[in-house]
């Protein structure tokens, strides 16, 4: 029996890490972004695989789990970055599973010697965690020479790389903007290991993303207000400023407004609970979205 | 001669693993995690120096360990500790404190003997270090 060769049970591990319901929930909550969902498979399987050959005796290096999200406004950067956190938590690649969110304005000071201890602070909050740097090409302004975002940059590169196993840090920004952010800093680029661009989305993941921010609000769409919506987005869609899912979100708020106004309206009459769930299809039609052809204005 | 001051003095020293599961634990319960330095560690001296602020606001032991390590780097030679402070209610006070780095050499403390009145004694525990030595030249 001790000169069988070892075998080692994955399927076991993966049933016992509980990384499969962490994959499933993410795959139930969030539409589309195909690109990601792989991406954070192929981590999981990583760190699944190195915890079975840390238990074998054979070196597994903990990965670098440092990210940059790139993608248009409302594709979800924000919302996975949340995500991430947790995900990397359940993982067990994080010990704490907070995630301290900032911006240029927490990392950067304001006058000569401000700056690093001022990102340090930040720097230390984050650790056991994921720190999320929001449009993070804004730390550097190359028209400004003197400008103190450089003396971040450089103090976030250093605790990137020595101090991998306390911290996570995931940048996010518009991808051309970023696109130049990292050409300006090549070491930054070097340093994370996922780029991961968040596509734009089809027409019908917005109508289920719609779907899921109303019923989140405890609303449902009556089945002429669905096929309406549909329309709404391929109208929509086509108008400048258009922004995925932010876009969407504001369009139901408005839906949301006018429906308010239709029940008020008619007050007089009894209300059923339904009656205060539902969305229809004028509210929707109601927008100047769909009057104004590919106009150049903004909805109202 | 060995001081024995807070939780677990009368044990070896601490590893630095340790006192991150310490800290840990601190941070769990919600209290806030303090570095302190002194180099009088006379029994009643309970203020020791503040190393920065306290850090209400960390959720992981490896900030305050980056802490401790950078007191370390600049006072090396003084008693470090770490205290875990309490702000709920009814509580409001210290929880938990320990030594995290020693000087070398403890030369420790003796006891004063001053008479008064007659055969009265009055008894003065005094720090070899604290009483040859100004602040900052003692360890």
């Amino acid at each position: 029996m001790a000169d069988a060769p070892q075998t080692v049970d994955l399927a076991r591990a993966f049933a016992d890490s509980g990384v499969g319901e962490v994959l499933a929930q993410l795959d139930r909550e969030l539409v589309g972004l195909r690109p990601v969902k792989t991406r954070i498979r192929e981590i999981a399987a990583l760190l699944l695989v190195d915890k079975l050959r840390r238990e074998h005796g054979l070196t597994a290096q903990p990965p670098t789990l440092h990210m940059s999200f790139t993608g248009n406004p409302g594709t979800g950067k924000t919302t996975v970055a949340l995500r991430m956190a947790d995900i990397l938590h359940r993982l067990g690649y994080i010990r704490g599973g907070h995630l301290v969110s900032v911006t240029r304005d927490d990392l950067v000071g304001q006058y000569i010697g401000h700056t690093a201890p001022k990102t340090k602070e930040v720097l230390k909050k984050a650790m056991g965690g994921v720190l999320f740097i929001d449009e993070a090409y804004y730390l550097y302004r190359p028209e400004n020479e003197r400008d103190y975002g450089m003396e971040a940059i450089e103090i976030l590169l250093q605790v990137m790389e020595n101090k991998r196993d306390d911290l996570v840090v995931i940048l996010a920004g518009y991808a051309d903007r970023m696109d130049k952010f990292f050409t300006s800093n090549p070491g930054f680029r070097s340093r994370i290991a996922h780029h991961i661009d968040f596509p734009d989305y089809e027409a019908d993941e917005l109508a289920q993303i719609g779907e899921k921010m109303l019923s989140a609000q405890g609303y449902r769409f009556s089945p002429d207000a669905q096929a309406a919506f549909l329309h709404y987005i391929n109208a929509r869609m086509r108008q400048p400023h258009f922004a995925n899912a932010r876009s969407i979100r504001n369009a139901l708020d408005r839906a949301r407004l006018r429906q308010a106004v239709r029940l008020f309206e008619r007050r007089d009459q009894a209300l059923s609970i339904d009656d205060l769930m539902t969305i229809e299809a004028e509210e929707i039609l109601a927008s100047r979205v769909l009057d104004a052809p590919a106009a150049a204005k903004e909805p109202a | 001669m060995r001081l024995t001051q807070g939780t677990f003095s009368f044990l070896p020293d601490l590893t630095d693993d340790q006192i991150r599961s310490q800290i840990a634990y601190a941070q769990a319960q919600g209290w806030a995690v303090n570095v302190e330095y002194t180099d009088d560690p006379h029994p009643r001296n309970t203020y020791w120096e503040l190393w920065g602020l306290p850090m209400f606001d960390l959720k992981d032991p490896a900030g305050v360990l980056h802490e401790i390590n950078e007191c370390r780097k600049v006072f090396g030679n003084s008693y470090i500790r770490v205290s875990a402070f309490d702000a709920s209610h009814t509580w409001e006070t210290v929880r938990l404190s320990f030594i995290v780095n020693r000087p070398p050499e403890e030369p420790g403390f003796y006891l004063e003997r001053n008479e008064v009145n007659g055969r009265s004694i009055n008894y003065t525990v005094r720090s070899y270090a604290a009483a040859a030595k100004p602040a900052g030249e003692r360890y």
